[in-house]
């Protein structure tokens, strides 16, 4: 029993609120923002040691006990994704400060940003499956305000695709959970969970399974990513950094507690579906990857393998495979943050999209270049980055589990994230120069300093696995023994 | 009751549907909003119907109908509003300033 858990939630609410008074005062935004960031992140590092000794917490919201109230649930898994979600909130905010400009800025930006962490961190902590809805909500209206403030032609075109996805899914998820209601007859993840594993997943429930898979994998972009490379591509670079690393991950989170929690009874149908569809969304995302010529096309085919790699752990569920997914779930935030951030900044300099237009840029920007190469390296899994230990886990996990199938698409797909990248890097950093000294576009500080930051903390999360090892594992443990989590809610 | 009800959100749903997979972008709306009344009433449905008295507290009153799915109906209504309320905004401008609403011809262009 904590007041802290509501913290990571309660603050961005409260100082996006507060943000809406101050419109034109830039630097008092940007402070505010940039503080609730910082000490979030600081929150969830002190929460994580806490739950280390003490077990999962959790806070009742009114003092009312669990299967009746609302409440928040805070487990390694989740306070390692809102430690994560603030350190790529204030990173993307300081990209932010430099490359939004005024005009976004006035209009009310730092507090969908805030608002958005909200819904984010919110849906990590909640407990309770209406209340992770109504997060998911929170955090979609930030966004949908996020991708189509500006108002550009291109923008207001995608957004509005983007919306109406995410409002038909939202109205799916509201019927999965009116489905779950009607049949188990609570709305308290644990209770959920202990009266499913008391009756036995009889079929109706591996049905309403199959239900949450669609809606979590159109928010995710688990086969259902359609929607995705088109509204990521159009938005500012620090929004699309902000949604490339927060909001395809919800989903992943969402779909990894509800099947570790609610539906695990039944693994021959749900998981392999979710194998199959994991399985299709690599091959979809690789072909992706290859065949544009746009850079932010490319970028955003990479979340989509991301999604895939990811959920290959969750198919299988071996204790090594989730370890490798949350490792690989950690790596893949700040990874991808930092590709938007590169991405954005190329296309910032050069002013071009297409690979074939630009060329020769490691001459005028060698640190760019050098990161980018990192990030490759980092994404591709080689050794010392962050991706190596995260891919070698779900690697042994799918062996243990003896599905070599989906063992060779998540590790083919790895050379073609590294083929895809490998050909901007080529394309756009090696070869004749096309900007001449005269022309060239100062790399502004604020735009290198973030992406340095993100390079720092890819290093760090890959020389680092073993400090962050017993926090992983204990994550990995409280999703493979539902009891933990039960216990801690329902009987504490 | 439940079974009819259960139709009549399943009619909701095929018309929502048939009007999502409109051109026309208002039509696309109409089906938004439909999807939600659908989701709406099934969730009063999955509740179980008419138990009772409504749920408020009087004297001498035992059997009360679920109060649970009323309040989550609420919730929702509240956030379709919003959404609803966004989505038109959104379509109107879309529509101001690519001079179509015409969701064919919204598609991109790779001259951009």
């Amino acid at each position: 029993m904590s007041n802290l858990i509501v913290l990571p939630m309660a603050v961005p609410v409260l100082a996006g609120i507060i943000l809406v008074f101050f419109r034109n005062q830039v630097q008092i935004q940007r402070w505010i923002s940039l503080i609730v960031m910082l000490a979030n992140a600081g929150l969830a590092i002190y929460l994580l040691n806490l739950i280390q000794a003490e077990g999962v917490m959790r806070l009742d919201f009114g003092g009312w006990e669990p299967p009746f109230g609302i409440l928040f649930v805070a487990d390694s898994f989740s306070v390692i994704l809102v430690l994560t979600t603030s350190v790529v909130a204030a990173v993307c905010l300081l990209y932010a400060f430099s490359s939004i400009g005024k005009r976004y800025e006035n209009m009310f930006f730092y507090s969908f940003v805030n608002f958005l962490v909200a819904g984010v961190n919110g849906s990590f902590l909640t407990g309770d499956l209406f209340n992770l809805y109504v997060c998911f909500e929170i955090m979609l209206l930030a966004s949908y305000v996020l991708i189509a403030l500006g108002g550009k032609k291109a923008q207001l075109r995608e957004s509005i695709k983007y919306v109406l996805v995410n409002v038909i899914s939202s109205w799916f998820f509201l019927i999965a959970i009116a489905y779950l209601y009607g049949s188990i007859g609570t709305l308290n993840m644990a209770h959920i969970s202990e009266r499913i594993a008391e009756t036995g997943q009889a079929p109706l429930l591996t049905v309403i399974s199959i239900v949450f898979l669609t809606v979590f994998g159109l928010k995710a972009g688990l086969l259902l990513y359609f929607w995705l490379p088109g509204s990521y591509s159009v938005a500012p670079t620090a929004v699309a950094a902000l949604f490339g690393g927060l909001l395809t991950k919800v989903g992943i989170y969402a779909m990894i507690r509800v099947f570790t929690l609610f539906f695990y009874h039944e693994p021959s149908i749900s998981h392999s579906l979710i194998g199959v569809m994991a399985a299709l969304t690599l091959i979809g995302g690789s072909i992706g990857a290859v065949a544009y010529k746009d850079i932010r096309l490319i970028v955003s085919y990479n979340v989509v393998i991301a999604v895939g790699f990811i959920l290959v752990g969750l198919a299988v569920a071996t204790p090594a495979a989730l370890e490798g997914s949350i490792y690989y779930l950690m790596h893949d935030m700040i990874v991808k943050t930092l590709l938007f951030l590169l991405a954005g900044t190329m296309i910032a300099v050069t002013g071009k999209t297409k690979i074939n237009e630009m060329s020769g840029l490691i001459r005028n920007y060698p640190l760019l270049g050098w990161m980018f190469f990192i990030v490759m390296l980092s994404l591709a899994g080689i050794p010392p980055f962050s991706g190596f230990i995260g891919k070698v886990l779900v690697g042994q996990g799918t062996v243990e589990a003896g599905s070599y199938v989906l063992l060779t698409l998540a590790f083919i797909s790895s050379i073609f994230v590294l083929y895809s990248l490998l050909r901007i890097f080529l394309g756009c950093f090696w070869g004749e120069t096309i900007i001449s000294i005269e022309d060239k576009v100062p790399m502004k500080r604020g735009w290198l300093f973030p992406s340095i930051l993100l390079t720092f903390a890819t290093i760090g999360l890959g020389l680092g696995a073993e400090f962050l090892a017993p926090y992983v594992s204990d994550a990995a443990n409280t999703l493979l023994d539902p009891e933990v989590y039960i216990d801690a809610v329902l009987y504490e | 009751m439940e079974f009819l009800v259960i139709i009549l959100s399943g009619v909701l749903f095929a018309t929502a549907i048939y009007n999502l997979l409109q051109k026309q972008l208002l039509r696309i709306i109409i089906g938004t909003v439909l999807l939600s009344h659908g989701a709406h009433l099934m969730i009063l449905t999955m509740g179980k119907l008419k138990r009772g008295q409504p749920p408020v507290l009087t004297e001498g009153v035992t059997q009360y109908t679920d109060p649970l799915p009323q309040a989550l109906i609420l919730t929702s209504i509240v956030i379709s509003f919003g959404i609803t309320s966004l989505i038109l905004v959104l379509a109107y401008r879309t529509t101001q300033e690519n001079k179509t609403d015409n969701m064919e011809q919204l598609r991109g262009n790779s001259n951009e």
